[in-house]
């Protein structure tokens, strides 16, 4: 039974860390870069929900909206503002960017909010019982409602002329704009999307680990950024099943081995992805442009 | 000029007066002028490296002219982004052909379709009827342009896996799906056997009756060029160096030279 708990435990966590995923392989996917501050997006996040539900007292589906409409909003305003004027620049200064970017945030809410950490209420209180084991009603929230969003994600990307603009970009910029794709609009939408989801992954997490701070971002952002690779950073799909993998592999870790070691296998796993196959599990060959 | 009237002020589908553009000290092209008319099919020839694709990245705004103007039905490109252009009503295709690869071919012809879509993002999302409707003609129309070439069948294919010749005719009904007025070729029959090239033709010119728009096309394939072109123009060196019906260019002394070389003892 262990080990259905564990494995239980581990898809929760494990669908968190693809929310957070699949941001980065969106972003990634459509201009090849790693964009480290979308960890502090998580934290962004957590402090509206918490400030507008515990501080404003308002209702907590307020609180669920009011932080996805501001990450999806001020993802796409780093966009602009910090990478944009970059985007014919090497990558070197983009990455170099968005680690300025993430410190500039971190401490930015240090000075807001202060470093003392801060309780975040359950939205989803109660619990159920499974065999002789309680597990928090958020467990089963955070599952289907990652599941459901993965779906919806899939849908859009496949199915709607922004998901197809959006893979058109990610293929062939110049083409795509000589198509009458609108390149601006189509990668300001991925930004926003990928912080929506980051928003909604921060939500679901301070569910279950109640405390927010301004540096929680950048563990929760860097293991979603190893299962972003391990899946293939730039594929969706692979966001997804790394995100479920490192989640599980975290948690049968901290299950059978022990909890202090969970970090130690992700990033282990990130070396080994490395070593043994660096495109991940359903990474695209990245031919060079000549 | 009129700037007031800037708006198809021109009986031509493309008016291109003066334009030139360096690159660093390199003077890439200049003073080149070029006028089509509706439905006209135009030539561009020139020994390799003389300018004819930097031609085309001008006239969709890929690249910003340093000098000269240009009007893509009766509208001024200057400044303009090439996704603003191509709504404009240009179109084009790629010397390397430059499909979306991993998306079907059916998606290929869609995305290039979007700027007659208008259906929001939320009734995207929420499957309203709108959606559903433009989807629908959205594929239909795919569908419809795809077996103009005979490419019905292979809808659901990545385009990434077609056969060379058919990855070069789905480049053409992708350019077509965007509406455009002129249609640029960059070097279509490249790679194809003479067969094949007697087809292109051929379907060039039902391109041009069936969708009622200009094609202007850059070719080595001097067959094509001559069999198709009513009109030719001669680049070396960036400059226009002849211009003319295909019987006037096959026996211009310029464009000899600049294919063969300077005859001797003359």
């Amino acid at each position: 039974m262990t080990f259905l708990y564990q494995l239980i435990n581990g898809i929760q966590i494990g669908s968190i860390y693809a929310l957070v995923a699949l941001g980065y392989s969106m972003v990634y996917g459509i201009v090849m870069l790693i964009n480290f501050a979308h960890g502090e997006i998580i934290m962004i996040g957590s402090y509206i929900t918490w400030y507008v539900m515990s501080q404003m007292g308002l209702h907590p589906a307020i609180a669920i909206l009011a932080a996805i409409l501001f990450c999806a909003l001020f993802g796409a305003l780093i966009e602009k503002v910090a990478y944009k004027p970059l985007r014919k620049s090497e990558r070197l200064s983009l990455l170099i960017t968005a680690i300025g970017i993430s410190l500039l945030l971190q401490n930015t809410a240090q000075l807001i909010f202060s470093a003392n950490p801060r309780m975040f209420t359950n939205i989803f209180a109660g619990s159920i019982q499974i065999g002789s084991r309680q597990f928090s009603n958020a467990t089963f929230v955070t599952i289907i409602v990652s599941v459901l969003i993965m779906i919806g994600l899939t849908l859009l990307v496949n199915k709607t002329k922004i998901g197809k603009a959006m893979r058109a970009v990610s293929e062939d910029n110049d083409a795509a704009q000589l198509m009458g794709i609108n390149v601006n609009h189509t990668i300001t939408f991925t930004f926003s999307l990928g912080s929506a989801l980051a928003a909604v992954a921060a939500i679901l997490y301070c569910c279950s680990y109640a405390q927010i701070q301004p540096t929680m971002g950048s563990m929760l952002g860097l293991k979603a950024f190893v299962a972003a690779v391990l899946g293939g950073i730039g594929s969706m799909p692979g966001a997804m099943i790394g995100g479920f993998c490192i989640g599980i592999a975290e948690s049968l870790t901290k299950g059978y081995i022990s909890s202090q070691l969970a970090d130690a296998v992700v990033f282990g796993i990130l070396i080994v992805v490395l070593l043994i196959k660096p495109t991940g599990i359903l990474g695209r060959h990245i031919s060079e442009k000549v | 000029m009129n700037h007031e009237s800037v708006q198809n002020n021109s009986a031509y589908i493309l008016d291109v007066t003066n334009l030139g553009i360096d690159f660093g000290g390199l003077q890439a092209l200049d003073d080149f002028n070029i006028q089509v008319k509706d439905r006209e099919i135009v030539g561009l020839i020139g020994p390799n490296g003389a300018g004819k694709t930097t031609i085309f990245n001008l006239l969709t705004s890929v690249y910003q002219p340093s000098r000269g103007n240009i009007q893509v039905t009766g509208r001024s490109t200057k400044g303009k982004t090439p996704h603003e252009v191509s709504q404009f009503g240009i179109a084009r295709t790629f010397q390397n052909i430059r499909l979306f690869k991993n998306i079907s071919v059916i998606d290929n012809v869609k995305i290039a379709l979007h700027n007659g879509m208008k259906y929001s993002m939320l009734s995207a999302i929420l499957r309203l009827p709108s959606y559903w409707r433009e989807e629908k003609a959205a594929t239909k129309l795919a569908l419809e342009l795809l077996a103009v070439f005979n490419m019905q069948d292979l809808a659901d294919q990545p385009a990434g896996s077609l056969p060379y010749g058919a990855q070069r005719r789905l480049e053409i009904v992708r350019a077509l799906a965007t509406n455009p007025k002129v249609l640029l070729l960059d070097e279509p029959a490249a790679g194809m056997n003479p067969s094949e090239t007697a087809e292109l033709m051929s379907t060039i010119r039902d391109i041009r009756d069936q969708f009622n728009m200009a094609i202007v096309l850059i070719e080595h394939d001097m067959s094509l060029v001559m069999g198709i072109c009513e009109r030719i123009l001669v680049l070396n060196y960036g400059l226009i160096i002849a211009q003319g019906t295909p019987e006037e260019i096959k026996n211009s002394p310029v464009v000899i030279e600049a294919y063969l070389g300077q005859q001797r003892g003359e």
